[in-house]
């Protein structure tokens, strides 16, 4: 009898525990933000008694983590970070996230906002915006006596002249999936686009061309095993001093001129506006982290409360001081904001969301085999450096492959 | 206190089936389970990108597949990957066993040193020779380079990322095999070397007709060990070229990997796993037959 006395007792006292506690689980990725939030959270737990547990994970691993818990139905997730252009259309089509109605969308731009919708709903809370830029070496193009290319026949004069055996005079993304998303700034710049209206149209004279100039400059100019490289090879070559110039993602700035991670000293290293093309200069600029709420979450009062906090102008300004680019308008009009950031940096986003495009690949449910497809033309192309023969009749299978899948996942035409 | 007396008694009447409880509950909630609704996946359609329910549609996920010249590359790949791997590690393994069966000085060190490959964490190990074969920073092209021999892509070419792979996991396994060897000439009887020196027969006679054919059996299994394992070697690949350049060395693990968490595909991921599943199974079961046949 006494023994089931005390077990009740502490039956009971867990539960009380559990009641008094209250918790919400929130998923990161190991993003700057992710890490500054995660740093940050102690302050919410003390300022609101919540407790919040949250797990960091590399981009891809959580997808797979929120793709696994949410299919299976068997998730505690309350809060994520998620990605709206790679995932964002499945998440929604599957009632993976909670409509945030009720949240103040009033600084944000427009085109950050256009991802977030589906339908007349908000889904998901802009957090990180990047552009595509051109980073460059400054004392290689001193040496060299030239200017910094505003156009693509300046960047293929430019890369033509800074190729050396040891350096290579250009780097970009190779790894045919990964290389999607920088090279589609090439593609816009030439008139082309992946996804129009609902339809693949990358096979297109425009997108082809893009391609080809794309194939040629890596395969001529580009460092060697280029078609297995994504930033995460180039970055290394970068700060070991051996690539003279480089078009990739604003998010990697903060890390290029930083002299515990680089060789090369910060004042070596510039960034500029993404050259224009034959038809204009409308480089990418996305959202590439948002954070939405688990539609199955439990806590949904929790889940919007912290949401709301996790978003907010404060923590926002906090990012842009660690140099993270941050979706909200305002945080950019911040005096102490502008007086720390680079001003290349604040420039080239300027330019960038004036003059962008906010899709930085196809827009799609099936976008992880889309790129995949898309890769094989672009590594095709790398490896003949353009000349390929059979580069259009790859691209017209690619796109009819692309079509199937917009067909299959009922989005093709929809747009 | 009766009520206790009565769970005793219940206990020592089902001891046969208590006492192997966890075991099978394991084996049936961990195992079994996994796989049996794998197969049953590979009857459906679910597709998480079309954001429909699953629905059962037999066997064309299967036909879908196989008509996949992807699906075709990749089967191709996963054996000659495998081919490539275990048939080198066999033979450097004999070689390296063979070499420590004899009494020499640092022998204990040397068995030390060879374990380490075996025990570094597959992700580091991807992330070490991605930095090692580097085409412009790595290690590899500067030996190359300072040999006057000429600069390799190694795994940024299409043409050269399988024997590259290939060679990150014989450095890998191979001490495995030259274990697993080494245990097996250890417990080998010294008369019929007595009797082959009595005889006149040379080192490689011995090592050909006594040696071998003893070991045979040790060899066999940790041949087939091995190959199970390279059939399904999926954290080298992934870590080091998720499958590329391209598609040129995506193995069916990878393939699989890529259908079920890139393109959300599970129906027909399952079915690529169903696939290496008998594959694996089958190669077991012919290597097995082979070494019973030998035994006999």
């Amino acid at each position: 009898m006494k023994s089931k006395f005390v077990l009740l007792i502490m039956v009971l006292s867990v539960l009380a525990v559990g009641a008094q506690q209250k918790e919400i689980r929130v998923l990161l990725a190991n993003h700057p933000y992710g890490d500054l939030l995660k740093a940050a959270i102690p302050e919410y737990e003390k300022a609101t008694g919540v407790k919040v547990n949250v797990e960091s994970l590399q981009e891809s691993q959580l997808t797979t983590k929120l793709t696994t818990e949410f299919a299976t139905r068997s998730s505690t997730v309350d809060v994520f970070m998620t990605r709206p252009l790679q995932e964002g259309k499945m998440f929604y089509k599957n009632g993976w996230y909670e409509p945030l109605t009720d949240y103040d969308f009033s600084d944000y731009p427009q085109n950050a906002l256009d991802v977030a919708k589906f339908g007349n709903k908000p889904y998901l809370v802009p957090l990180v915006t990047e552009w595509e830029v051109l980073y460059y070496r400054i004392d290689l193009f001193r040496k060299a006596g030239i200017e910094v290319p505003t156009n693509f026949t300046e960047l293929e004069n430019a890369a033509k002249k800074l190729n050396t055996a040891d350096i290579a005079g250009f780097a970009s993304r190779g790894r045919g999936a990964a290389a999607v998303t920088q090279m589609s700034s090439f593609v816009y710049n030439f008139g082309g686009k992946y996804l129009d209206k609902g339809k693949a149209v990358f096979d297109s004279k425009e997108a082809l061309d893009a391609i080809r100039y794309y194939g040629r400059m890596l395969n001529y100019y580009g460092p060697k095993g280029v078609t297995n490289m994504s930033w995460e090879n180039i970055m290394p070559l970068f700060q070991a001093g051996k690539v003279a110039m480089w078009t990739d993602a604003s998010v990697f700035y903060g890390q290029i001129v930083d002299p515990t991670k680089s060789q090369v000293p910060a004042e070596n290293v510039g960034i500029a506006n993404f050259p224009a093309g034959p038809k204009g200069n409308t480089p990418y600029i996305v959202v590439s982290w948002g954070m939405a709420v688990a539609k199955q979450s439990k806590n949904k009062a929790l889940a919007m409360d912290f949401i709301k906090w996790a978003t907010s102008r404060e923590l926002a300004k906090r990012g842009m001081l660690a140099n993270i680019t941050m979706a909200r308008s305002s945080v950019w009009k911040d005096p102490e904001v502008r007086a720390k950031v680079h001003p290349g940096l604040i420039a080239t986003q300027e330019f960038a969301a004036k003059f962008g495009y906010p899709y930085d690949r196809p827009y799609m449910s099936a976008v992880g085999e889309a790129r995949d497809l898309i890769g094989e033309v672009i590594i095709e192309s790398i490896n003949t450096a353009g000349t390929s023969a059979n580069l259009e009749k790859l691209a017209r299978e690619k796109v009819q492959a692309v079509n199937n899948l917009l067909e299959d996942t009922g989005e093709f035409g929809v747009f | 206190m009766s009520a206790g007396k009565q769970k005793g008694s219940f206990v020592e009447r089902h001891l046969h089936i208590l006492f192997p409880l966890p075991a099978v509950t394991f084996v049936v909630v961990m195992m079994l389970f996994p796989v049996l609704y794998t197969f049953f996946l590979s009857f459906t359609n679910w597709n998480l990108t079309s954001g429909m329910p699953l629905t059962v549609v037999f066997l064309r996920s299967y036909q879908r597949i196989i008509q996949e010249p992807r699906f075709v590359a990749a089967l191709g790949r996963t054996f000659s990957f495998t081919l490539m791997a275990v048939s080198v590690e066999t033979v450097l393994g004999m070689i390296i066993a063979l070499i420590l069966n004899r009494e020499f000085k640092g022998k204990g060190l040397a068995k030390l040193v060879m374990l380490l490959p075996l025990v570094s964490t597959p992700v580091a190990i991807g992330i070490v020779w991605n930095l090692f074969y580097d085409p412009t920073i790595g290690l590899a092209n500067f030996v190359l380079t300072r040999l006057g021999l000429p600069r390799i892509a190694w795994v940024g070419s299409a043409k050269t990322v399988l024997p590259s792979l290939a060679l990150v996991d014989i450095w890998q396994w191979t001490p495995m095999i030259a274990l697993i060897l080494l245990a097996g000439l250890a417990s080998l009887s010294t008369e019929p070397y007595e009797s082959a020196r009595v005889d006149g027969a040379s080192e490689w006679q011995i090592f050909w007709h006594v040696t071998l054919p003893m070991v045979m059996p040790t060899l066999l299994t940790a041949v087939i060990l091995r190959s199970i394992d390279a059939l399904k070697t999926f954290d080298i690949i992934y870590a080091m070229t998720g499958g590329g350049p391209g598609y040129s060395s995506e193995t069916l693990n990878i393939m699989a990997f890529k259908y079920s968490f890139e393109y959300f595909r599970m129906g027909q991921a399952s079915v690529i796993l169903v696939f290496l599943f008998i594959l694996v199974l089958l190669m077991s079961l012919v290597i097995m037959r082979l070494r019973k046949s030998l035994e006999l």
